[in-house]
């Protein structure tokens, strides 16, 4: 099918996506190109996959109905409850189906990077499973931060290894993850956790998690009588949890997509994680995107008071969404995500990660028709955020 | 005829020397090009400083984090280069990677390239196919000679296709590793060196990535054209003054 906003055959998505990479990942990177849609078209694969979606993960997730923030709102809010998902968040669809792909194409090592440790925990769980041997990536400062998460992992079997060059945080991580997949091409897989890198990954995650907006359709159809929604809302960080609830309404303009950015202190602040406005092209992980960066091409550090959110650059499809005026960009503050994050526990009585938080900041900052159906993707539950809400609200 | 086809010719096997710009000092490029020279060195690779080099190792990167730092800049580097063919014969080689280089402009840096006197790029995440759809009529506009890179792993086939759109030398990574984390060459890299040689491409070979001293030098060049030393002379850079470059040539040449 010809698409107007997904991969093409080449891996791009308009100018973005593509696979820039040092020919000492070539092969594993063909390798992949070349089986990852024969495989996932494998009835044996979707079978074993679906099933641990639903026996393992708790799919499908439901889609709530918010009854008080549709009052105050006046319009109709649907959650898209990934927080219920096992681990927390809805990057567990991705580790599962990558895990089966690794497993399909012999490999026997598995490799990740983490910036908050979500990905990181929930490739470890999928390792776990499957009792395959689990190395994560993650910077010497970010294990600092998300203490419970580096103990996690280890408590599921992980080696999490510290990232200590560059500014020790995710983008970091993900430079030792690509190197260490350098070392060790024949016996290891590496599961990244967004729809970044080069090509295939972005496609690839993306189908992964696509599973989210196959899930609403059906449920809206039950709920509404009708598949569509009238806007899709998503934060975006390198934009799993976005790709995944936008997938299915990609190609159907009817459907109003919002992607929402962390501004951080303020776009213009100096502290920010905005890469649609921030950033220009360039390369990053292999993949021609937007991406903050100095005049002279050094990659920058972004910020956000959430870990999930801050990475300096964005997927290609929300790159070509963005240049192409598919999907609206929205930039929330820390302190305007953080009082969504205390203004949804408080009103439906969901205490939700503070990436998804800024998704939420939206409801004050765009008018609704009271006839319009809103999906928010309730991406990821808060308890690994309750340090930084007691710390922000003095609990 | 290019400096670096030129060189090729030469009857000895090859030489070759990476440094960062920038590094150990700001200022430091133009001496240590002329010094390495001065010392029979037969090419050099000037390394464009990167803040997130994914080849290559923690010595390499930590050079070009202290580079940035430093404050080298593209266009301050071909600055520092302006006169630098009023000294130095030898072919000059910039190895960065693609992202500065796009930001500069792909044909405003492949024209000051030329003004000042490089020979050819090395990109290694420059893909094969995006060079030659968008980028190639572009090199040779300028006279520069792109040159890639193979692996281990890399595929007869892909080599031969390599091999096709070269034109100067192919770089061969020695194994499957990033910069300057091996320790010796053992059977199995020597059975590849000699695998790709007996392939008879029709560009020479020098081999990169794990070659620091007399012995992993000569075990480089027993099939190959030369081979290229980074991490180790950036490793000398770091503890020892620049006046005694000639002492760290002399020990690679030498046992």
């Amino acid at each position: 099918m010809k698409t107007k906003y997904n991969v093409d055959e080449n891996g791009f998505y308009g100018k973005f996506g593509g696979a820039f990479i040092p020919e000492m990942l070539y092969p594993n990177v063909e390798e992949l190109k070349e089986n990852y849609l024969k495989i996932m078209a494998e009835p044996s694969f979707q079978e074993e996959c679906d099933q641990l979606l639903q026996q393992y993960v708790g799919r499908p997730t439901p889609l709530y109905f918010a009854k008080r923030l549709s009052e105050k709102y006046n319009t109709k809010i649907y959650l898209k409850r990934e927080d219920l998902c096992h681990t927390g968040a809805h990057k567990v669809n991705n580790t599962i189906g990558q895990i089966l792909m690794a497993k399909r194409l012999g490999k026997t090592r598995i490799i990740a990077e983490t910036g908050a440790g979500q990905h990181g925990v929930a490739t470890a769980t999928v390792c776990a499973l499957m009792g395959l041997e689990c190395i994560v990536y993650m910077g010497e400062v970010d294990i600092k931060r998300q203490a419970p998460n580096v103990a996690r992992m280890k408590m599921l079997g992980a080696e999490v290894r510290p990232a200590t060059s560059g500014s020790k945080t995710l983008k970091d991580a993900t430079n030792e993850a690509i190197r260490d997949w350098i070392n060790n091409p024949v016996d290891t897989f590496y599961i990244i956790g967004s729809v970044v890198g080069p090509h295939p990954y972005p496609d690839m995650v993306a189908r992964f998690q696509s599973v989210i907006s196959k899930e609403i359709k059906t449920q809206l159809l039950e709920q509404e009588g009708r598949e569509n929604p009238d806007y899709v809302i998503a934060c975006v960080g390198g934009g799993s949890n976005a790709a995944g609830a936008f997938y299915e309404f990609l190609e159907d303009e009817s459907v109003k997509l919002i992607a929402v950015e962390a501004a951080g202190h303020g776009v213009d602040s100096g502290e920010s994680a905005a890469t649609s406005v921030l950033g220009k092209i360039g390369i990053i992980h292999g993949s021609k995107t937007l991406l903050m960066q100095t005049e002279d091409g050094q990659i920058t550090e972004p910020y956000s008071i959430s870990a999930g959110l801050d990475y300096p650059g964005v997927g290609p499809l929300h790159a070509h969404l963005h240049d192409s005026n598919r999907a609206e960009f929205i930039a929330i503050t820390d302190k305007e995500a953080m009082q969504s994050g205390l203004e949804i526990s408080k009103m439906e009585g969901i205490i939700p990660a503070i990436e998804t938080a800024h998704a939420f900041s939206v409801l004050d900052k765009k008018q609704f028709k009271p006839t319009d159906i809103v999906v928010i993707n309730l991406s990821g539950r808060g308890d690994k955020d309750l340090n930084t809400y007691i710390d922000y609200f003095g609990f | 005829m290019n400096r670096i086809n030129k060189t090729l010719q030469q009857d000895n096997k090859l030489l070759s020397i990476y440094f960062t710009a920038g590094y150990p000092k700001l200022i430091d490029t133009v001496s240590i090009i002329q010094e390495l020279e001065k010392n029979g060195v037969d090419m050099i690779e000037i390394g464009l400083p990167f803040s997130d080099p994914l080849a290559d190792g923690p010595t390499i990167q930590e050079s070009s984090t202290q580079a940035i730092e430093n404050g080298m800049t593209t266009s301050l580097l071909f600055e520092q280069l302006k006169d630098i063919r009023k000294t130095v014969k030898i072919p000059l080689v910039i190895m960065g990677y693609f992202n500065p280089m796009m930001q500069f402009g792909m044909e405003k840096f492949c024209q000051k390239c030329a003004e000042v006197g490089i020979d050819g790029l090395i990109i290694p995440d420059l893909p094969l196919y995006v060079y030659e759809t968008e980028y190639k009529s572009l090199f040779e506009k300028y006279g520069l000679k792109n040159v890639f890179l193979v692996t281990p792993q890399t595929s007869n086939e892909r080599i031969t296709q390599i091999d096709a759109v070269s034109d100067s030398f192919i770089y061969m990574v020695s194994s499957a590793a990033v910069t300057g984390s091996q320790s010796g060459f053992g059977n199995e890299q020597m059975d590849y060196f000699k695998r790709i040689s007996d392939l008879n491409l029709k560009n020479p070979q020098i081999v990169g990535f794990g070659i620091k001293d007399h012995e992993t030098f000569s075990q480089a060049t027993k099939h190959q054209k030369g081979a290229i030393i980074g991490s180790a002379f950036i490793k000398f850079l770091s503890n020892n003054p620049m006046n005694t470059i000639e002492k760290f040539i002399n020990s690679l040449k030498f046992d």
